[in-house]
């Protein structure tokens, strides 16, 4: 395991990307940070900039209109990074499978490295899949 | 051989780094424990510095080398200002004329040098940032300069560290007569300021300007930016001790003095919300302006 694989997994500074949510994965993502999970715990935070994130964190079904946008700040991210599929929307398109303006699920644009089903996800959820995903990228490198 | 040890390990660089990178975990615990959170691992500032080193560094299109030089720039004069105070403290009769000037000079370059990075980066928001960042200088710059001066004029004008930390040594701490005590209030709203943190900390606002100053930053000029913020939370402070509670400099006091003045930044920080740039700027030029004048003034009575 590289030095900057450990050091990325003891401090997932997150971005927060949400192309076309209902707002309910954004407020259980934010619930994470609150005194009962209290994510900061593990180095975790969110952070304004995508310059500054390890961790890209999309919630929501991606519209037509928003995946160049996705692509473009997938770019912008520094790389080693790794991104996160945050609720039912976000990694089958759930109820919008058909919707015109909806035409792929978040994996077939980004290369996703953790889902986290649910509509929305609990944040104990959201911290266990965390958990599986540092587990992996320990094990990995 | 000597001086590049003082400027990179002792008083200087590596000392002054973790000083402030654990002074900066403080920060955060107190700041997640007075919100009934846990908040990180002691270390956690450490890492954070390791990991940003270890990504890529993305330099946008268009930019200057400013962009990649300015935050070694901030950091090297800043380190430069700390190994000044660190020796001048270490030993008194050792500092030379006029090293008070060089130490405000070099204090405020880490801002320039993030108003230069940001202005270089070619982004909107960073510009937004760099303007308020310069407001910032021109508003917290003058009552602190007072403040000093108010200082210079208690130790019969002297410009020197040394005589400064000697004048308190024969007749006390200046913060213990009613001019030191008015320009220490002053100092301590203007080290806020200068340290980036909330209420001043609208060059930065994460919720409105994403970062500002910082936001084309990744990687290892990041990194560095943190280290000079971790520097400043070391330097500020004790530049304050020097000038203000300078009479009992052995390293106990020393500790005890700057975990006071620590925590009345955290509390400043975590009870207040942020001021608009305006309101900074108003707020700057009249109360901690006039308080100072007023110092001043006392100091030239000898109160």
């Amino acid at each position: 395991m590289s030095w900057k694989i450990k050091a990325l997994t003891k401090s997932i500074w997150v971005f927060h990307l949400s192309v076309g949510s209902c707002n309910n994965c954004d407020i259980e993502i934010l619930d994470c940070l609150t005194p009962r999970f209290d994510v900061e715990r593990f180095g975790i935070q969110l952070i304004g900039s995508p310059r500054h994130a390890d961790a890209l964190l999309v919630t929501g079904v991606a519209t037509r209109k928003n995946i160049p946008r996705m692509k473009k700040i997938y770019e912008q991210v520094p790389k080693p990074c790794v991104v996160i599929a945050v609720g039912q929307c976000a990694i089958s398109q759930h109820m919008f499978r058909f919707g015109y303006n909806a035409p792929l699920p978040v994996d077939k644009i980004l290369p996703v490295d953790l889902y986290i089903p649910g509509c929305p996800p609990k944040p104990e959820a959201m911290i266990d899949g965390i958990v599986k995903l540092v587990t992996k990228l320990r094990k990995a490198k | 051989m000597k001086l590049l040890f003082d400027y990179l390990v002792f008083p200087g660089f590596i000392f002054s780094a973790c000083v402030g990178l654990m002074a900066g975990w403080v920060d955060r615990k107190v700041t997640a424990r007075l919100q009934w959170r846990i908040g990180p691992p002691w270390h956690q500032n450490f890492t954070d510095i390791l990991k940003l080193l270890g990504k890529e560094t993305i330099v946008p299109a268009g930019t200057k080398a400013t962009f990649l030089l300015a935050p070694f720039l901030g950091l090297g004069s800043l380190i430069l200002a700390a190994t000044i105070l660190g020796l001048s403290v270490r030993n008194p009769l050792e500092s030379f004329i006029g090293d008070l000037i060089v130490v405000v000079y070099l204090l405020t370059i880490p801002a320039i040098s993030l108003i230069i990075g940001a202005s270089s980066s070619q982004n909107p928001l960073a510009s937004v940032g760099a303007s308020r960042e310069m407001k910032m200088i021109l508003a917290y710059e003058l009552p602190f300069i007072l403040s000093i001066v108010a200082v210079i004029v208690k130790s019969s004008g002297a410009i020197e560290l040394g005589q400064i930390l000697n004048h308190q040594l024969n007749s006390g701490s200046n913060i213990f007569s009613w001019s030191g005590a008015l320009a220490f209030l002053v100092a301590i709203l203007c080290m806020q300021a200068k340290l980036g943190l909330v209420p001043f900390d609208a060059s930065e606002a994460e919720q409105e300007i994403m970062g500002g100053t910082l936001i084309e930053y990744s990687g290892a000029p990041l990194a560095v930016f943190k280290l000079t913020k971790a520097v400043m939370l070391y330097t500020m402070p004790f530049f304050l001790i020097v000038l203000f509670l300078g009479r009992d400099l052995s390293p106990l006091f020393m500790i005890a003095k700057y975990a006071m003045l620590l925590v009345v930044i955290v509390l400043i920080k975590n009870t207040n919300p942020r001021l608009r740039i305006d309101q900074a700027l108003r707020f700057f030029w009249r109360f901690p302006t006039l308080l100072a004048l007023i110092a001043v003034i006392l100091a030239l009575f000898g109160k």
